[in-house]
């Protein structure tokens, strides 16, 4: 006994924290075990989703060391040859990589640059007039086409635009303007699909921000009234600073996001005559892999792809944490 | 909002009015002049948007002869709804939006118990492990295997080219399952956990006669929004869908809309031109008809749409 209590050398330091670990380690476990016991029908009810989640989220990323082998059908995902970084070479050294890169990042920078400020201006413009039938309706409008799908919202875009029973058309050749091709001029594609995108998600975009402005506190635009601030005034010294803590959140999540461009709707405005500039990352993926089925060569760009966008993603959560304190999550 | 009665709409009408006087001799003009500009701001937004639905609406109860002549600006010319009885004649429409219905039906309903069933148990606060877990599926919103390895899986699983290839994949949504947890997480107090385990009442029995009817608006936005996502999704099908007697309504939309398919071995050429006008035209009815049954329901559930966004705004 008298050997236990002795006060240990330096060393002794060691079996203390080792000891103490331990107790953490048999409280967790212990408390893993009880919580077993008393929820183990929750326990239960996560298992389906879990396994969902396995196999249709984690073996997927397990299956993406394809990208460094050669696949064979008959040898199975793990059963083919290993054949390094060939994959990814042979994409670099395609010439249509930097056209790939270079389609994807517009597309995407314009989107974000057309749609983010567009949304703040209509937020802004809704919130300066008191609730009435104009403010209702005009929330109703432009909220409704984001529930419009994708393949209705271009196919809409392409009547509208057509050379031949568009309304445009029309309207130019009204003015004498002759038919324009919209779809199929490789120059207007990035307008027609950021426009398009503009004309279906500004007015879902601006809830986000009307909850921000309703957020201000009212005290605040009293106060710049007294001291005689007009309503431009006060938008610029009020209502702009105070949702930009929402804005710059929403500016970062889309710059994380911005080679994560979509497939179905650069997909839908393609045509023989656009590609040079429709095609992204995304479409160049489906085609090498499930119409070439060259998988491979197709996952090797997607890891490409995903890799990039983990790395933005994280980068960008650093600048959120820089700028507002806390990260996009955790 | 409804809840008001008509005497207090009356009297905050009355209220209004008399601020709206007082308002307006204190506004200096150049606050009129803005205010000017902020209508006609909004107008514009308005118009743009409304515009083009309205040019469709207008042409798709026109007569093929006027759309293809180009006459119909945004009112319907020579009223008729032959393109309407094209599309509801046209057996591959018919069998798209049945699949639709199906698909829309029986996948919002396995989202939503998966998502109530992983998303419930990790806002528990005496779980060990849901930390775990939450982690878990926020990893997958950063970092995915990508196309071809999914589909690889979906192979392996044998779905491809069955009904369930577009139900299965797509089951659980990251952004539902925050929302469901944070809201279970801020609407289901502690104290009634522990009260109702007093009573001896099991966890299962707690979800379902407690918790879920406490959540039922939360369910019904995460409802709305797998419902639509699945309504409005061509992608999956396009992928793993084969057989044309299973593919939902927009991979037909976009057979038809977008690839041009609608037009059946012509013989002579009145008759080529009549089949290319009542082809264009069934393009018009055909937008309407496939966005009729979203656009119905959303102005009743705009509403609650919006506070979805909101509480998944909020971080869990």
């Amino acid at each position: 006994m008298a050997t236990l209590t002795r006060i240990p050398p330096p060393v002794g330091e060691a079996p203390a924290a080792q000891r103490r670990h331990r107790r953490r380690e048999r409280t967790t476990l212990t408390g893993l075990r009880r919580s077993l016991r008393r929820h183990w029908t929750l326990y239960l009810l996560m298992v389906v989703p879990l396994i969902w989640f396995v196999v249709f989220k984690y073996i997927p990323m397990s299956n993406a060391v394809l990208a460094f082998k050669n696949y064979n059908v008959v040898a199975g995902i793990w059963g083919s040859q290993w054949v390094g970084f060939r994959n990814f070479e042979l994409f670099f050294e395609n010439p249509v990589f930097w056209t790939l890169l270079k389609n994807t990042f517009l597309l995407s920078v314009y989107t974000v640059a057309a749609s983010f400020p567009l949304a703040i201006i209509l937020a802004i413009a809704l919130n300066e007039i008191r609730t009435g039938l104009f403010k209702k309706t005009v929330q109703m409008v432009t909220y409704a086409p984001y529930f419009i799908s994708t393949v209705v919202v271009v196919s809409m875009t392409i009547l509208v635009l057509s050379p031949r029973l568009g309304i445009v058309n029309e309207g130019l050749g009204f003015f004498g303007v002759p038919a324009v091709d919209f779809l199929g001029n490789p120059d207007y594609f990035r307008h027609i699909y950021v426009w398009s995108d503009v004309w279906q998600t500004t007015g879902y975009s601006a809830v986000i921000y009307l909850a921000a402005l309703a957020g201000i506190d009212p005290a605040l635009h009293e106060a710049a009234k007294v001291d005689g601030a007009g309503r431009l005034r006060r938008i610029l010294h009020v209502d702009l600073p105070g949702i930009m803590p929402t804005a710059v959140i929403i500016l970062v999540l889309a710059v994380g996001n911005i080679m994560a461009i979509g497939f179905e709707k650069a997909f839908l405005f393609q045509n023989p005559l656009n590609l040079s500039e429709s095609e992204i990352i995304a479409t160049y993926v489906y085609k090498t892999g499930l119409l070439n089925a060259d998988f491979s060569l197709a996952t090797a760009v997607g890891l490409f792809n995903s890799v990039i966008n983990l790395v933005l993603l994280l980068g960008v959560n650093m600048v959120a944490k820089r700028i507002t304190g806390n990260g996009l999550w955790s | 909002m409804s809840a008001d009665s008509p005497t207090r709409t009356r009297v905050s009408a009355r209220a209004e009015r008399r601020e709206a006087r007082v308002r307006r001799i204190r506004e200096s003009r150049t606050d009129r002049m803005f205010m000017f500009c902020v209508y006609l701001l909004l107008t514009v937004f308005l118009a743009v948007v409304l515009l083009p639905l309205l040019y469709i609406v207008a042409s798709s109860f026109s007569s093929p002869e006027a759309v293809s002549s180009g006459r119909v600006v945004f009112w319907p010319v020579e009223f008729s709804l032959r393109g309407y009885r094209a599309v509801f004649e046209n057996p591959q429409i018919i069998q798209g939006y049945v699949n639709s219905l199906f698909y829309t039906v029986v996948g919002t309903v396995v989202s939503v118990v998966m998502t109530i069933a992983i998303a419930y148990p990790m806002s528990r606060r005496t779980l060990v492990g849901r930390n775990l877990v939450m982690s878990l599926v926020l990893f997958t919103m950063l970092f995915t295997g990508g196309l071809i390895p999914t589909y690889l899986v979906v192979q392996q699983v044998g779905l491809l080219d069955t009904r369930w290839a577009l139900i299965v994949p797509q089951a659980i949504g990251v952004w539902q399952v925050i929302i469901a947890r944070t809201y279970f997480r801020t609407v289901i107090p502690d104290e009634l956990v522990e009260a109702s385990q007093l009573d001896g009442c099991g966890d299962l029995r707690f979800l379902w006669s407690v918790v879920i009817p406490l959540a039922k608006p939360m369910i019904a936005v995460v409802a709305l929004m797998y419902a639509i996502m699945q309504w409005n999704s061509y992608f999956d099908a396009l992928i793993y869908l084969k057989n044309p007697d299973l593919f939902p309504l927009q991979l037909v939309l976009r057979n038809i809309l977008i690839l041009n398919t609608y037009s059946g071995g012509a013989i002579d050429a009145s008759v080529v031109l009549q089949r290319q006008q009542l082809a264009d035209l069934l393009k018009y009815s055909l937008i309407v008809v496939a966005s009729v049954p979203v656009l119905l329901i959303y102005p009743f559930v705009a509403r609650y749409f919006t506070k979805g966004i909101m509480i998944g705004a909020v971080k869990g």
